[in-house]
């Protein structure tokens, strides 16, 4: 059985980097749009209000968190709606493995575009950032992206576990409501959790987000990280782990 | 021991190869074979044991009403979909071992469209060879020839969006091709087509076949079958239950002359009691009587009930007279 993925899961991202160029135009405006609402509501508007957090101004204490949460939303909305209309809709998945292209690649290949959407809205943001004079490309540039690498990758798996259950569009309001926008929240994005009850810091601590949130705080600042290695291995080891497990899930819907 | 093994090895793919020729009394050899082949969905039983060979070059049918099995087989040999028990050899590759070979000598055109809406017409072949490995130049030169082939020349750059009901299935019949398959699986090639379309698909498809391409397609449609099929296998209810060459199966069976009576609804019970009293076999379908090798004198008989055509029979008469129920019919 075909069970491991091979290079064929280029061709599936090349496939839809391909669509991607058709329509790269609306995409960057909305990777260029939502930085900028943020940066101006959450670090000029609150941010205002504020003194230093730990010692920067609110404004640079939550860049990197947008940063990699901007990697997560674009994964996760490239994986749900993306992925879950070449799933059903439009049955590319399974044209696609009429051809020697197997179903792992076929997933593979999705969670490697989604990464790679992630790559391109956190750079987008980089550049934003970097004309406000937030962000200086440094020592720690290499291993930002490869958090937000890590982050993309994680966070397409999971979002292709959803679309591989989900009976409907409406289903994917239970994965935002539920998974993604407390993660936004609660991964130490625009406050410390040091401060909270224990559960709460626990269950941050469940999350993924809230690990890519604390490396790229480290490789963006050069501080402020604790347990970068267990945080690097949560993310490589859960991704892996949602990855495997979004293939049988696909598996599962797709070959009946 | 190693040598022994290696003799074997040598020695049993041509005796079995040969032995199907003999067993089929034909000269070619058998491209695809089925063996006890069962599926399964939770309870249905949608493919109940089920024996096939289908040879290299011919044109072969599934027939039979929604639900008798025959998408089930074709997704099994297309290796989309697994056997729950029985094997599938195909080209000597067998299948749940070695699908990959197996679907790159494959060409299929489903019966839901799944072309790739979000590409151009051209994209949808070229994207479609780098699936199959085939290397951008040589894709981009299959990929044209196919579309001065298929008549999609003008529409190369367009969206699928805009393409008529026709021009769609035949991009689908060209995507199967550009692998230059060895088998072209065809999952009801022209259902929804108008008569003008699907012409232009079946002398595209019998062009292909005299090129030597394997042919594997279901229909609902007969004359779909004679035209394109050397032999069909006739499905119901997971079973094959009748298989040869379309016009010798219906002659064999059903004779040459098959008769159609049709009567007003208060006449129907005294028309059935009458063939029964006649002793004709028939059967039921609507508001009509389908009569099989009808005797003159009954037909005589039979014009006092009600307006009776006398014709050739056809498939689905056989069909009809194989399962009492029509094809078209869901079961």
């Amino acid at each position: 059985m075909m069970n491991f993925p091979t290079h064929r899961a280029l061709k599936v991202w090349k496939r839809n980097f391909l669509v991607y160029l058709t329509h790269y135009r609306p995409s960057l405006v909305g990777n260029i749009g939502e930085p900028l609402l943020y940066l101006f509501a959450m670090g000029y508007g609150i941010g205002g209000y504020l003194q230093t957090m730990n010692g920067m101004s609110y404004t640079q204490y939550i860049a990197p968190g947008l940063m990699v949460t901007s990697a997560m939303y674009s994964s996760v909305f490239e994986c749900t709606f993306g992925s879950y209309t070449r799933m059903t809709v439009q049955r590319t998945y399974e044209s696609v493995i009429s051809t020697p292209v197997s179903l792992a690649d076929v997933v593979l290949g999705e969670i490697l575009w989604g990464t790679t959407k992630a790559l391109i809205s956190s750079s987008v943001m980089a550049l934003v950032m970097m004309g406000f004079g937030l962000y200086t490309p440094g020592a720690g540039s290499l291993g930002l992206f490869i958090t937000i690498a890590m982050t993309g990758f994680l966070f397409s798996s999971a979002a292709i576990c959803f679309s591989a259950v989900a009976p409907s569009y409406e289903f994917f309001n239970y994965f935002f409501t539920l998974f993604i926008a407390p993660m936004f929240f609660l991964s130490g994005v625009f406050f410390p959790l040091d401060n909270f009850h224990e559960a709460v810091r626990w269950a941050s601590l469940a999350m993924p987000a809230t690990h890519s949130v604390n490396l790229a705080r480290w490789f963006f600042h050069g501080e402020g990280g604790a347990g970068l290695l267990h945080s690097g291995l949560f993310l490589v080891a859960v991704g892996t782990g949602l990855a495997v497990l979004a293939t049988r899930l696909v598996r599962k819907r797709i070959v009946i | 021991m190693a040598a022994f093994a290696l003799l074997c090895k040598c020695t049993r793919t041509p005796r079995r190869a040969a032995l199907s020729n003999v067993s089929l009394g034909m000269g070619r050899p058998v491209i695809v074979e089925g063996r006890n082949v069962v599926k399964r969905y939770g309870s249905l039983l949608a493919v109940n044991d089920v024996d096939f060979s289908i040879l290299d070059g011919e044109g072969f049918g599934f027939l039979g009403p929604n639900g008798a099995g025959k998408t089930s087989v074709m997704r099994m040999i297309q290796r989309l979909s697994p056997l729950t028990s029985g094997s599938i050899v195909v080209d000597g590759k067998t299948a749940g071992v070695d699908d990959r070979n197996i679907k790159s000598i494959l060409g299929v055109a489903p019966q839901d469209e799944s072309l790739d809406d979000d590409l151009t017409v051209l994209q949808n072949l070229t994207v479609y060879a780098d699936y199959f490995g085939i290397p951008s130049k040589s894709a981009l030169d299959k990929a044209e020839s196919l579309l001065n082939f298929f008549e999609l020349n003008a529409k190369r750059d367009e969206k699928i969006r805009s393409l008529s009901g026709g021009m769609r299935r035949r991009l689908l019949i060209a995507r199967a091709l550009v692998n230059d398959p060895k088998i072209l699986i065809l999952d009801e090639p022209t259902t929804g087509l108008d008569p003008q379309a699907r012409m232009v698909i079946w002398e595209k498809l019998e062009s292909l076949h005299r090129q030597g391409v394997t042919l594997i397609l279901t229909t609902h449609y007969m004359e779909e079958a004679a035209r394109l099929c050397g032999r069909v296998a006739i499905m119901d209810m997971g079973k094959i239950i009748a298989l040869g060459h379309p016009a010798t199966l219906v002659e064999e069976r059903l004779g040459s002359v098959a008769a159609e009576l049709h009567t007003d609804e208060e006449m129907a019970d005294t028309a059935g009691k009458a063939m029964k009293d006649l002793g004709v076999t028939f059967e039921k379908t609507g508001s009509r009587y389908l009569i099989f090798h009808p005797p003159d004198t009954a037909l005589e008989k039979l014009k006092q009930l009600g307006t009776v055509t006398v014709r050739r029979p056809t498939l689905e008469d056989l069909f009809i007279h194989l399962t009492g129920r029509g094809l078209a019919g869901g079961g």
